[in-house]
C-alpha cells in the first residue's frame, strides 16, 4: 500500500523486501546463476552490453538477474556501475577487416571473396515452438571445418576499390574521441557523436525508426552490404610505454548498409553508406542503427529533412531508454503539490462558469451575448 | 539442421495440410478472387502471424499455402536461384507441412514461389507464379500515408509518378528506378511489380500463367489473370529500356538472360553467372559453353557441373 507521507520509509523497505521474493520466485524451483545467464540468454546479455556502453559478460549477466529479465532496468544497473569507473583513455580504433569472424553475410552479391558465412542465425529457422526445450535435450555437435585462411575484405572495400561507394573521411589519429557519457551533447552533432549515441540507443526505438525509413518516412533504398560478427583485438597506445598494448578481444557486430546514390553534375554517382555497430552479437540493433545513421546523414547529402528518422534533435534526443524510462515513469512520483494548484484553478473556472450561467438566468442571455 | 528438423516434424505434426487452417485459407482465396477480378488492385486480406519473419515471403507462402493441392509440384526461387538460403527454408517448410512433390525445374512445376526475379523460360498456362512482396504499393515512397495513396488510386491520380521518372530524368538523366519498376495494368491501376529488376518488367506483360502478388506484412494481395496487358511506365521521349548486360554468362554463354556479378578476388576480379540458376543449367546441359564453366567454384556452378 503507498502511504504518501508518513510510514513511507517502512513502506519502501517492505516493498524492496517483497521485490527481492518475487525476484526469486517460487523456492522450490532452483535458483537462475549469472553464469547460466551468461552462457544461455546471451542474445540477452550482449544487448544489455550494449545499451549499458560496457562490456562484461558477468556483470551484465547479474544485472538481468537483479532485474529480473527486464533489460532496459539491466541496461540501466549497468549504466549505473559504469558511471563510478575511472576512463584511463581511448583505444586504438578498431579493425573489423581484421576481424576473426563468426558470421558474415552480405545481401549485394551472390559470392564474395572468402564466402557467406551463416554462423548461429535465427534466420532461416521456422518459428515452431520445439517443445523438447521444456526437458532439456541434449544438443549435437556443431559442424566443424579446417581454418580457411582466405581473408575476409569488408564488402563496402571491394565497392571503393571500384570508387562506387562514397569513400569515409580519412581518420585523424590525433582528433580527441568525443565521449557523451563525459560530456553533454551538443547539437548539431557531429557523424561520430550521432553514432555514439545511437549505439547506445534503445534497441526498439531505432527499430521502429529504421522500419519507418524503409516505409517511406525517410526512405534511403538500403542494401545490407555486409554483416558480420565476431571477435577484434583491443589495443590501447600507453603513452609511457610507446607502443600498442594489446587488451584483449571483444566480440561485436557491424552492419554497413550501402544506399541510394548520390552524384551532381560534376561528382560520378557512389552509393552511400549508413553505419551500425554492437558489443556482442546485435544484429537488429546495428540494421536499425545503420538505417537510422544514413537517414540522419539526409542534411548532408543534400536530401530533404522532413521525416522523424532524419531529424537529429528528433532521434539523439530520444534515443536513450534510460532517459526516457526515467522520465516516463517519474510520472508514478508523487505531484499532488502540482495536481494541488490545478485543482484550485479547474474548479475556479468551473464556478466562475456556473456563476454566469445563473445570472443569466434560464434563457442564457449572458453566455449568448458573450459568443456574439 | 538435425535438431532443427526434428523440433520441426514435432510441432509441426499437429498443423493443418501447408500450415494455415481451412477458414484461412478461404478467407485468402476470396481476396485471391477479388484481385483476379479487379486486376492490379491490391485488396486487403487478415494476413496472419507465420513462422517465419515479416519481409521474408509471409505474403507469398500465405498465398501459396491457400492455393496449394497435394497434387501440385512446387518450385521456390529467392534471385532466380533454388539453393538460395530463403528458398530452401520456404521450400523446406511446405515439403514438412504439405508433402507436396518439389522441384527444381521451372517447366516441372504448377506453381513457382518468387522472390525477386521471374524465371527466364516462359511460363503455360498450367503454372501460377506468386510474388513475394514487402511494399505492394507502388505510390508508397512518393506518400507515405495509406489513407492517401488509396484516394489517389481510386481517383486513377497518378501525376505524382509521372513527376518522379521526369525529376529522374531531370536530375540523373534517366529514370533512376532499376527495381520495382511501376507499372500500369490494363490502362487502369498503377501496380508494384514487387522489386524484381526492370528487365523482368516486359515478361509479366500478356504472361500465359496466373500471377499473384501476396504482401504479408503490408496485408495486401493483388494479381495479374493471364493474358493481362501490363505496360512500364515511360515517357514518349524516354521509353522504357530493361537493362542490358555487356557480358554472357561465363558458364552457359547465354546473351539474353539476367546476370548476377560475383566477386571472385579483392583484387577487382569479377564474373557474371545467370541469375535463373535452372534455365543455366538447363542451357549447360543442352552444351552450351561458357568462358568460364569448368574454372568457376562449385558454389557458383551448382550441381550441373
Amino acid at each position: 500500500m503507498y502511504v504518501a507521507v508518513k510510514g513511507g520509509e517502512r513502506a519502501i523497505d517492505n516493498a524492496h523486501r517483497l521485490l527481492a521474493h518475487a525476484r526469486r520466485g517460487d523456492p522450490a524451483v532452483p535458483e537462475v546463476a549469472p553464469a547460466q545467464i551468461r552462457e544461455q540468454l546471451a542474445l540477452a546479455v550482449d544487448r544489455v552490453m550494449t545499451e549499458g556502453s560496457l562490456y562484461d559478460r558477468d556483470l551484465a549477466a547479474i544485472a538481468i538477474k537483479q532485474a529480473r529479465g527486464d533489460l532496459v532496468e539491466a541496461a540501466f544497473l549497468v549504466r549505473a556501475f559504469r558511471t563510478t569507473l575511472p576512463r584511463f583513455g581511448a583505444t586504438q580504433p578498431i579493425d573489423t577487416a581484421a576481424m576473426q569472424v563468426a558470421r558474415r553475410v552480405s545481401a549485394t552479391f551472390k559470392d564474395i571473396p572468402g564466402g557467406q558465412v551463416l554462423g548461429p542465425t535465427f534466420d532461416y529457422t521456422h518459428r515452431l515452438i520445439d517443445f523438447l526445450l521444456e526437458a532439456g535435450a541434449e544438443v549435437d555437435e556443431p559442424a566443424r571445418a579446417a581454418a580457411d585462411p582466405v581473408p575476409m575484405p569488408r564488402i563496402t572495400d571491394l565497392l571503393g576499390h571500384d570508387d562506387l561507394i562514397e569513400r569515409n573521411p580519412p581518420g585523424d589519429p590525433d582528433a580527441p574521441v568525443p565521449d557523451l557519457t563525459r560530456e553533454p551533447l551538443d547539437l548539431p552533432a557531429g557523424r561520430d557523436l550521432r553514432l555514439q549515441n545511437l549505439a547506445r540507443g534503445d534497441e526498439g526505438f531505432l527499430l521502429a525508426l529504421g522500419y519507418s525509413t524503409q516505409r517511406g518516412f525517410g526512405r534511403t533504398h538500403p542494401f545490407a552490404g555486409e554483416i558480420r560478427l565476431g571477435e577484434v583485438e583491443l589495443e590501447f597506445l600507453a603513452e609511457d610505454v610507446g607502443f600498442a598494448v594489446p587488451l584483449g578481444e571483444i566480440t561485436v557486430t557491424e552492419c554497413q548498409m550501402v544506399n541510394q546514390f548520390k552524384g551532381s553534375a560534376t561528382e560520378p554517382p557512389r552509393f552511400t553508406r549508413g553505419y551500425g555497430l554492437a558489443f556482442g552479437h546485435c544484429e537488429r540493433k546495428t540494421m536499425g542503427m545503420a538505417l537510422v545513421d544514413r537517414a540522419l546523414r539526409a542534411g548532408e547529402l543534400g536530401e530533404e529533412v522532413k521525416a522523424p528518422a532524419q531529424d537529429e534533435e528528433f532521434v539523439l534526443m530520444h534515443s536513450d531508454n534510460v532517459q526516457a524510462t526515467g522520465f516516463v515513469e517519474h510520472l508514478k512520483l508523487p505531484h499532488y503539490v502540482d495536481f494541488q494548484a490545478e485543482l484550485g484553478l479547474i474548479r475556479q473556472m468551473r464556478a466562475e462558469i456556473a456563476a454566469r450561467a445563473a445570472a443569466a438566468g434560464p434563457d442564457g442571455a449572458v453566455l449568448k451575448e458573450a459568443a456574439e | 539442421m538435425s535438431a532443427l528438423a526434428t523440433s520441426g516434424t514435432v510441432a509441426a505434426g499437429g498443423y493443418n495440410f501447408a500450415y494455415l487452417d481451412e477458414q484461412t485459407k478461404r478467407m485468402i482465396r476470396r481476396a485471391i478472387l477479388k484481385a483476379i477480378a479487379i486486376p492490379g488492385y491490391q485488396v486487403p486480406f487478415a494476413s496472419r502471424e507465420m513462422p517465419m519473419p515479416y519481409g521474408w515471403g509471409t505474403g507469398g507462402v500465405q498465398v501459396t499455402a491457400a492455393i496449394l493441392g497435394a497434387s501440385d509440384r512446387l518450385k521456390v526461387i529467392d534471385q532466380g536461384a533454388d539453393d538460395t538460403t530463403n528458398a530452401v527454408s520456404i521450400r523446406k517448410f511446405f515439403e514438412k507441412t504439405s508433402g507436396v512433390e518439389t522441384t527444381t525445374r521451372t517447366a516441372n512445376a504448377t506453381i513457382i514461389q518468387t522472390r525477386h526475379r521471374i524465371p527466364e523460360a516462359a511460363l503455360t498456362g498450367d503454372q501460377v507464379l506468386v510474388y513475394q512482396v514487402p511494399i505492394p504499393e507502388p505510390l508508397r515512397f512518393l506518400e507515405p500515408r495509406e489513407t492517401e495513396t488509396r484516394v489517389m488510386h481510386a481517383l486513377e491520380d497518378y501525376g505524382l509518378m509521372h513527376v518522379k521518372l521526369y525529376e529522374d530524368i531531370a536530375t540523373h538523366g534517366h529514370i533512376a528506378t532499376t527495381y520495382a519498376y511501376p507499372v500500369k495494368v490494363e490502362d487502369r491501376y498503377v501496380m508494384d511489380p514487387s522489386p524484381t529488376p526492370k528487365f523482368d518488367n516486359p515478361k509479366m506483360n500478356d504472361c500465359a500463367a496466373l500471377q499473384l502478388f501476396g504482401a504479408g506484412r503490408e496485408k495486401r494481395i493483388y494479381a495479374l489473370p493471364p493474358h493481362t496487358k501490363v505496360v512500364s511506365l515511360d515517357f514518349d521521349d524516354h521509353p522504357f529500356e530493361p537493362t542490358k548486360f555487356d557480358h554472357a554468362c561465363a558458364l552457359c554463354a547465354a546473351t539474353h538472360t539476367y546476370l548476377d556479378e560475383v566477386i571472385t578476388d579483392d583484387a577487382g576480379g569479377r564474373m557474371f553467372v545467370c541469375s535463373d540458376t535452372d534455365h543455366c543449367e538447363e542451357r549447360r546441359a543442352e552444351g552450351h559453353r561458357g568462358a568460364l564453366l569448368g574454372e568457376a567454384p562449385a558454389a557458383i556452378a551448382g550441381a550441373a557441373e
